[in-house]
C-alpha cells in the first residue's frame, strides 16, 4: 500500500476496505507509517460516518433519513427494519450478518423512501417491503 | 481508440470525423445511472441481447446513458427517431418494444406518459419537458457518459479550444463576471468576482477545486451531472484552471455517490489518455490535471474551508475567513472553490458569450438553475429552469401537481440551511435574493414539496436534528443551541411543548444566526423559523390542543376502526406485526391502542378507509 502519496483520509479508508473496519492496531500502524500523532488519526477516525471502530456485519442497511424519504414515511421504513433485525440504529446483529445504518441522503430522492443493502437500491418502500426484502436476505444465506 | 490530440486542429479533425461517422438508424437511450436502482442494466442486456439475436446490431444500437430527468418514470428511455418516451420498463417489456416500436414504429401505449385518459408518447410534448429549458442538462441523458467519444461528438471540449487560443486569462475572467453567473452551490457569489481573486492571488501553484459534497438531503443535480455529463464539469474546470493560472485540480465527491465516482474516474482518466488533461494540452503549452477525492459521510465537509481541511486528511471542521481560500487555501496555497453546476455553466458561458448567456435569467440572477423535485409531487426528478421561474410552474406545470388530489402545503427550498415556503408564494419568481426575502435560501437547488399530511412541526425538528447531529462542535451556539431547540421541538411533537417554547425558539434561533462561524451554524435555524413565521398555528395546535393537525407526529395520534365501514376482511390483522388487531372475519375489528406501535401499515393497508388517523 502506497503512504508517500498522500497523507489524507484517503489512506484510512484503504485500510477499511481492507479490513472492514479499523481495529486498534490497524490505527498505530497507519499513524507510524504516516508519521501523523495517533491521537490525530484517531480524531479523524471518529469525525466522519464512513469510518468504522467496531467489526461490520456482513451487509450494510443503509436506511436514508433525508427530506425526500422523510416526507415520504422513511420513520416507518426504519422502524420495521429494526423490528425486523431486533436492533437499534447504529447496531450490529450479533450474528455479524447485518448493520443498520441511516444515512443522509442517497441522492435518489424520486424513489424515497429508499435503503440501500450494500451496493443495491431499493426504492419505493412500504414496512412491508422491508420486511420481505429483509427475510429474503436471511434465508438466502 | 483515439491517438492523443496535440493541436486544437486535431481536435477539430477529430470532431469531424466523429460526426461523419455512420449513425445506427435507432438509438435506444436507456437511463442507467439513476434508474439503476430499478433494474436499468438488467434492461441494457434484455435490449442488448434481443437486438443481437434479430441480428439487428447495426441498425439499432443501446446508449447506456445518465439521468433522463422524468426519475418518477424508472426505467427510463428514449426511443431516438422519434423521440418516443417509455417509462416503467422492466426486461418483459422488451421483445415488444424492439419489435412493435422499433420495427414497426407503433407505439406501446402502457409505456407511455400518460395523465388520465390522455397518452404522450414523444418526450418532447411531455408536459415536464415542455416547459423546461434544459440547457445544462442538454447532454445528460443524451450522450454516453463512458464515451469520450460520444461526448465530443455532441460538443464536449468546444469551448476550451476558444479559450486557450483566443482569450487571455483576464478575458476569460471578464466573460465570466460580464456573464452574471453566480455559484450554484448555496450562496450564490458571483464566479467572475471570485475567480479575480485567485487569480490576483499572489503564488505560482493554485488549485481548483470541484465541491460535488452535495450534502443538501433531498438534492441529487451535482450526482446526476457527474454521472451523465462528466466532461462538462471537466471543461469547466479547464477554463477556470486556465483563467486563474491554476495546474491542479481535485473533485471532491461523496462517497454515497459509486456510480458518480466511477463515471468521473473513467471521464478523467479518458481525457489524459487523448491530452486533454495532462501537461501542453492541445499543444497551447497549459498544464492541468485533475485528481478525485472522496468525502467521508459529513455533511459539514461541503463547506469550503471544511473541505479543505478534509482533502488535507484532517477533520473536516470549518475555520473563520479570512483568509479566504482564494488566498490561502488547500496546503495554504490560493484555491478556488466552485459547485459541480458552477462548472458546468462555464463552457456555454464562453460559447455563448455573455451576452447571449445573460439574456436568460432576472436581473440579479442569470441563467438556469437545476432542481432536485422531490416529495409529495408527482414527477419527481430534475429540472432545469431559468431564473425567475415560479414555483408554480415547477411543481404544477412541470411538477404535475401533488399526487391523490392533495393540497400544496409548503415547498422547503435550500434544505437544511433553507425554510418552507407556503403556498401564497407560489407565484413569487425564484432566484437567489427573492428566496432569501422569504426567509429560505436557493441552496443547492434541493426542492421538496409537501402536502397536507406533512406536520410542520415535524419538519422543523427533523432538519433541527440532521444540523445538531452534523454541527461539527466547534463553536457553542450551533454545538448547544441546536441541541435545546432540538430539545424544545420534540417536547412540542410530543404534546409536551409550552406556548413559551415559539418565542424562546425564535430568540435562540437568532442567537445561533448571528453567533455562529461558519454557514451551517449561521443557516441552521432557518427550517425552523421559517415555518414558524408562516405556519404558526400548527405549533399552537400542538401545544394548546396536544393535535397535530396534518396527523404525522406520532406521539399525538390513535389509529382506530371505524365499526361502520370495516367489512371484517381481516387484512390489516393480517398486517400487523404486533398483532394489535383482533376481530372475527366479517366481522368488525378493533385495534389493541396499548399493543400498538402506530406503524400505519394498517392504515395504508385497509381498501376501504374504514381506518381512521386521529
Ligand atoms: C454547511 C455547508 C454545506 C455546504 N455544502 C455544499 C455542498 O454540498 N456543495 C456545494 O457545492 N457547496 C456547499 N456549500 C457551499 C460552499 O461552502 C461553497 O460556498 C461553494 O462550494 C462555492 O461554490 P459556488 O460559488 O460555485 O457556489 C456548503 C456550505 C455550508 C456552510
Ligand atoms: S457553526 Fe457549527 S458546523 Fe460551523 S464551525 Fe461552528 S460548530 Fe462547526
Ligand atoms: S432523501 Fe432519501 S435518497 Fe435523498
Amino acid at each position: 500500500m502506497c503512504f508517500s502519496r498522500s497523507r489524507s483520509a484517503s489512506v484510512t479508508y484503504q485500510v477499511q476496505e481492507c479490513f472492514g473496519y479499523l481495529p486498534p492496531p490497524a490505527l498505530k500502524e497507519i499513524s507510524q507509517r504516516t508519521n501523523i500523532r495517533l491521537s490525530r488519526v484517531y480524531g479523524v477516525v471518529t469525525f466522519y460516518a464512513q469510518f468504522y471502530t467496531e467489526p461490520r456485519g456482513r451487509h450494510t442497511i443503509r436506511v436514508c433519513r433525508g427530506t425526500a424519504c422523510h416526507v415520504k414515511g422513511a420513520g416507518r421504513v426504519l422502524d420495521a427494519a429494526c423490528r425486523e433485525l431486533g436492533i437499534t440504529e447504529g447496531e450490529t446483529t450479533p450474528d455479524l450478518m447485518f448493520c443498520l445504518e441511516t444515512v443522509a441522503c442517497l441522492g435518489t430522492c424520486f424513489l424515497a423512501p429508499v435503503m440501500m443493502i450494500d451496493n443495491q437500491y431499493f426504492g419505493r418502500l412500504t414496512p412491508q417491503r422491508v420486511q420481505s426484502i429483509l427475510r429474503d436476505y436471511q434465508t438466502k444465506q | 481508440m483515439i491517438k492523443p490530440l496535440t493541436s486544437i486542429d486535431e481536435l477539430s479533425k477529430l470532431r469531424a470525423e466523429l460526426a461523419a461517422r455512420p449513425r445506427p438508424e435507432v438509438e435506444i437511450r436507456v437511463c442507467s445511472t439513476g434508474c439503476r436502482a430499478l433494474g436499468a442494466l438488467e434492461v441494457c442486456e434484455a435490449l442488448e441481447q434481443e437486438i443481437e439475436s434479430r441480428d439487428l446490431d447495426r441498425r439499432v444500437r443501446v446508449v447506456r446513458t445518465g439521468c433522463h430527468g422524468l426519475c418518477a418514470g424508472a426505467v427510463a428511455m428514449v426511443i431516438d427517431p422519434p423521440g418516443i418516451f417509455y417509462q416503467g420498463v422492466t426486461p418483459d417489456d422488451v421483445p415488444e418494444i424492439i419489435q412493435s416500436t422499433v420495427l414497426n414504429g407503433e407505439i406501446i401505449n402502457r409505456l407511455c406518459w400518460a395523465d388520465g385518459d390522455r397518452v404522450i408518447a414523444r418526450q418532447e410534448d411531455i408536459p415536464f419537458y415542455k416547459h423546461q429549458t434544459r440547457l445544462v442538462l442538454r447532454n445528460c441523458g443524451v450522450v454516453d457518459p463512458r464515451s469520450l467519444e460520444d461526448c465530443i461528438a455532441h460538443g464536449a471540449y468546444s469551448a476550451l479550444p476558444q479559450v486557450l487560443s483566443a482569450m487571455s486569462p483576464e478575458q476569460v475572467i471578464s466573460e465570466v463576471l460580464a456573464s452574471g453567473l453566480r455559484g450554484r452551490g448555496g450562496a450564490g457569489f458571483p464566479t467572475g468576482r471570485k475567480w479575480q481573486f485567485a487569480r490576483a492571488a499572489a503564488g505560482e501553484l493554485k488549485y481548483v477545486i470541484c465541491n460535488a459534497d452535495e450534502g443538501d438531503p433531498g438534492a441529487f443535480m451535482d450526482r446526476a451531472l457527474l454521472e451523465g455529463d462528466p466532461h462538462l464539469m471537466i471543461e469547466g474546470m479547464l477554463i477556470g484552471a486556465y483563467a486563474i493560472g491554476s495546474g491542479q485540480g481535485i473533485i471532491y465527491v461523496r462517497a454515497e455517490y459509486p456510480i458518480a465516482i466511477e463515471h468521473t474516474q473513467i471521464a478523467l482518466a479518458r481525457a489524459r489518455q487523448v491530452g486533454l488533461l495532462g501537461t501542453n494540452i492541445l499543444g497551447m503549452g497549459f498544464d492541468f490535471d485533475i485528481e478525485i477525492r472522496q468525502g467521508a459521510g459529513a455533511f459539514v465537509c461541503g463547506e469550503e474551508t471544511a473541505l479543505i481541511a478534509s482533502v488535507e486528511g484532517k477533520r473536516g471542521m470549518p475555520r473563520p475567513r479570512p483568509p479566504f481560500p482564494a488566498t490561502s487555501g488547500l496546503y495554504g496555497k490560493p484555491t478556488n472553490i466552485n459547485n459541480v453546476e458552477t462548472w458546468a455553466n462555464v463552457p456555454r458561458v464562453i460559447q455563448q458569450g455573455a451576452v447571449t448567456y445573460s439574456e436568460i435569467g432576472t436581473e440579479g440572477s442569470k441563467g438556469t438553475k437545476i432542481f432536485a423535485l422531490a416529495g409529495q409531487v408527482r414527477n419527481t426528478g430534475l429540472v432545469e429552469v431559468p431564473m425567475g421561474t415560479t414555483l408554480r410552474e415547477i411543481i404544477f406545470d412541470i411538477g404535475g401537481g401533488i399526487p391523490r388530489g392533495r393540497k400544496f402545503k409548503a415547498a422547503q427550498i435550500g434544505g437544511p440551511s433553507g425554510g418552507c415556503v407556503p403556498p401564497r408564494y407560489l407565484d413569487l419568481p425564484i432566484d437567489y435574493d427573492s428566496v432569501e426575502q422569504i426567509g429560505a435560501i436557493m441552496g443547492s437547488g434541493g426542492l421538496i414539496v409537501m402536502d397536507e399530511a406533512t406536520c410542520m412541526v415535524d419538519i422543523a425538528q427533523f432538519f433541527t436534528e440532521f444540523v445538531q447531529k452534523e454541527s461539527c462542535g466547534k463553536c457553542v451556539p450551533c454545538r448547544v443551541g441546536t441541541k435545546r431547540m432540538l430539545e424544545m421541538l420534540t417536547r412540542i411533537t410530543e404534546g409536551e411543548g409550552e406556548l413559551a417554547d415559539i418565542d424562546r425558539l425564535e430568540r435562540l434561533g437568532q442567537m445561533i444566526k448571528q453567533t455562529s462561524l461558519c454557514g451551517l451554524g449561521q443557516t441552521a435555524p432557518n427550517p425552523v423559523l421559517s415555518t414558524i413565521r408562516y405556519f404558526r398555528d400548527e405549533y399552537e395546535a400542538h401545544i394548546l390542543e396536544k393535535r397535530c393537525p396534518a396527523c404525522a407526529c406520532q406521539a399525538l395520534l390513535t389509529y382506530r376502526i371505524r365499526a361502520d365501514i370495516c367489512t371484517g376482511c381481516t387484512a390489516c390483522a393480517k398486517v400487523c406485526s404486533v398483532g394489535a388487531i383482533s376481530g372475527e372475519p366479517k366481522q368488525p375489528h378493533t385495534i389493541d391502542i396499548s399493543t400498538c406501535i402506530k406503524c400505519g401499515v394498517c392504515y395504508q393497508t385497509c381498501k376501504f378507509q374504514a381506518i381512521v388517523v386521529e
